[in-house]
């Protein structure tokens, strides 16, 4: 699914940093990607891999020291991330919507589910109350809360865990976005309810036509949500293509790793393949390949000299073996 | 005791006998007053049976609110069971105002937690840390002895020695791991319960300590009560599962058993709900409903408003767990009544 020329959401050469006291350090580097309409991205990567911080920067919520460095983000072929703060607000609302890990802290305690919808729905759109309330009803039948009348004049603490996400993805449909980001949407929930938000999210890619930016640490979800992925380590993408290539033929050793230390039912006793060492810390970066001191398949140019992301199979991996460096 | 004739190794490492434990979460006592309200008590177990083998791994998987790591609590001592009893090698627990385990068998298990930033102090040395039990069982107190030991288990657990002079916020989530499986062992503990040990960590780390816990046990001949909800880190590790679905064992069978054919409808239902990483795209059954409130659990078969295999008998009697004939564990009427699709 190539979607150049028609794509939603562009970012180019993205890159974020921390100004510290000891430099400038770099948490996403020369990161770019499309989506287009329909389709649902995933971004994977472990913790300090830099997805959630992309995601960020995209929607403009980061948080200060952190800032954008380099680089562009367009939505529909405009620059929104050189906003002014009023105006990327009512892009955000309007245009994007975010779902987080955590669905208590989207939700404010001290108001009903309903004021919450309506009230979002209101602020984005010119609609009366009464039909702001039957667009919360309908909303949230569709993300499958039995009962949604009553339910709409519930706090978000009679929801359990489950009830609660779907609340938050109502919330992110209100004003029917064009952009959904989704940060770890399964991770804090139970597997049953993890499989029924996961049917849920694809099935609103489709049906709303929106493009997903699906970031999340779990390769299962990934493979049974998203069209395309991109791998992220130690804040730049090491390989990017479709789900199945990456999960079945993954070019980069990193990802490779990755899907085989990933513990399998039915692989009673047999030991783990796992990848030695850590990501390393922002401040300390390899030079040339990220991966490379971790690198099973290292060779000369890997300490050298970074890659660039390079067309292997169907997909592009940032990887030496599958392109010589120029000065070789 | 092991009856005579029989080898002291078929005796359980730990037996629990009917154990339960409820837990008041009864609103504050003016509230109750005003309100007319009676007391309410949570049964977080109950009527749970189940052994530990010498040198196995015991899972227990479940949802959040299950109960499973009550249950790893409770074998533990942190807290006395409202019924049954516990028993470790023979020994039976204590009253709960002597610590319920005599120190003899506390020194002989220890616990690992899932959270490897919460469970360590950050202003002590790794030194000191992986140092303390030896220090609270009074196992060792000259200062070079201690240095010895920490550095022996810092090595086993693929640390540096040089290690144990820094403090917590220097490691990463797996090195920290690597440090609470250090102190666990410095007691050298027969019996370890580890509550979601890898839940935190990302998956290659995750690989790196799962390894880690394997090579150990086959090494020092350690048993395992191993707490997760990840059926893929289960399969990966025990020799028996045991499932619990609000308070309850449910099946409990050998690991190979329980994942190629699994019983119980909560159990089909859980293995069927884990993503499919081969992407075959195998048809995926709709899980419906959510876990019933603890508080107010279903009559009957507490899983049958969610199993799409109750009947009549489901509503009102509650399923016993009844050996089959490949002696797997389940507590279902439609197994024992042959109405489970193979």
């Amino acid at each position: 699914m190539d979607a150049r020329g028609t794509a939603l959401l562009e970012v180019r050469n993205l890159r974020v940093e921390f100004p510290t006291r000891r430099g400038t350090l770099v948490a996403v580097d020369d990161v770019s990607f499309d989506i287009a309409p329909g389709e649902v991205l995933g971004v994977v990567g472990e913790s300090g891999a830099g997805k959630s911080l992309t995601g960020m920067a995209i929607i403009g919520l980061l948080e200060p020291p952190g800032r954008i460095g380099a680089g562009q983000v367009l939505l529909e072929g405009r620059r929104i991330d050189n906003l002014r703060r009023e105006s990327l607000r009512q892009i955000r609302g309007r245009r994007i919507g975010a779902i987080f890990q955590d669905p208590l802290t989207s939700l404010d305690p001290l108001y009903t589910v309903g004021r919450q919808i309506t009230e979002t729905i209101q602020a984005h759109l010119p609609v009366s109350r009464r039909e702001a309330r039957e667009r919360a009803i309908a909303l949230l039948s569709e993300v499958g809360i039995p009962a949604p009348e009553r339910r709409l004049d519930h706090y978000p603490h009679q929801f359990s865990g489950g009830m609660r996400q779907r609340v938050v993805i109502a919330l992110a449909l209100c004003a029917q976005p064009k952009l959904i980001i989704a940060d770890e949407p399964t991770t804090a929930l139970d597997v049953s309810t993890q499989s029924q938000i996961i049917t849920l999210l694809q099935r609103l890619s489709r049906e709303h036509h929106a493009a997903v930016m699906l970031i999340t640490h779990d390769m299962g979800v990934i493979a049974e949500t998203a069209h395309r992925v991109a791998v992220m380590y130690a804040g730049r993408i090491a390989e990017i293509g479709p789900v199945r290539s990456i999960i079945h033929s993954p070019r980069h050793p990193y990802t490779a790793g990755l899907m085989r230390s990933i513990p399998r039912v039915g692989a009673t006793g047999v030991r783990l393949a796992q990848i030695d060492g850590a990501m390393p810390r922002l401040d300390a970066i390899p030079r040339g390949c990220a991966f490379h001191p971790r690198c099973p398949q290292r060779f000369e140019p890997c300490d050298r000299e970074r890659p660039p992301l390079l067309e292997t199979g169907d997909q592009r991996a940032a990887c030496w073996l599958h392109g010589a460096p120029r000065t070789a | 005791m092991a009856p005579p004739g029989q080898p002291d190794d078929a005796r359980p490492l730990v037996a629990l006998r009917a154990v339960g434990r409820d837990f008041d979460v009864s609103r504050p006592w003016l509230n109750r007053m005003l309100e007319h309200a009676p007391r309410q008590l949570l049964r977080a177990v109950d009527d749970f049976s189940a052994e530990v083998r010498k040198s196995e791994t015991l899972a227990l998987v479940g949802e959040s609110g299950c109960g499973k790591s009550t249950v790893a609590r409770l074998i533990v001592g942190l807290f006395p069971p409202s019924r049954g009893r516990i028993e470790f090698d023979g020994t039976p627990q204590t009253a709960a105002a002597e610590g319920l385990w005599s120190d003899a068998v506390r020194r002989r298990m220890q616990m690992i937690f899932q959270d490897p930033y919460a469970s360590l102090n950050p202003r002590w040395r790794v030194m000191d840390i992986v140092a303390e039990p030896l220090r609270a069982h009074g196992l060792m107190t000259r200062r070079a002895d201690l240095r010895a030991r920490v550095f022996e288990l810092l090595t086993q657990v693929g640390l540096a020695p040089a290690d144990g002079d820094k403090y917590p916020h220097e490691f990463s989530g797996g090195q920290r791991q690597r440090i609470s499986i250090a102190r666990a062992l410095s007691s050298a503990p027969e019996f370890l319960v580890c509550d979601e040990p890898t839940s935190a960590l990302d998956v290659s780390v995750q690989a790196q300590i799962l390894n880690l816990m394997r090579a150990l046990q086959e090494k020092l001949g350690l048993t395992y009560l191993f707490i997760s909800h990840n059926l893929a880190v289960v399969s990966q590790m025990a020799t028996r599962v045991g499932v619990m679905y609000l308070g309850r064992l449910v099946e409990l069978a050998d690991a190979a058993t329980l994942f190629s054919r699994p019983r119980h409808p909560y159990t089909r239902m859980l293995l069927d709900a884990i993503p499919d990483l081969e992407m075959s795209g195998r048809a995926r059954t709709p899980v419906a409903g959510e876990v019933a409130n603890p508080l107010d659990p279903p009559p009957g078969c507490a899983f049958h408003p969610r199993c799409p295999l109750a009947n009549q008998r489901c509503r009102i009697e509650r399923p016993q767990l009844k050996a089959e004939p490949d002696s797997t564990l389940v507590a279902c009427h439609a197994a024992e009544e042959g109405r489970i699709p193979a």
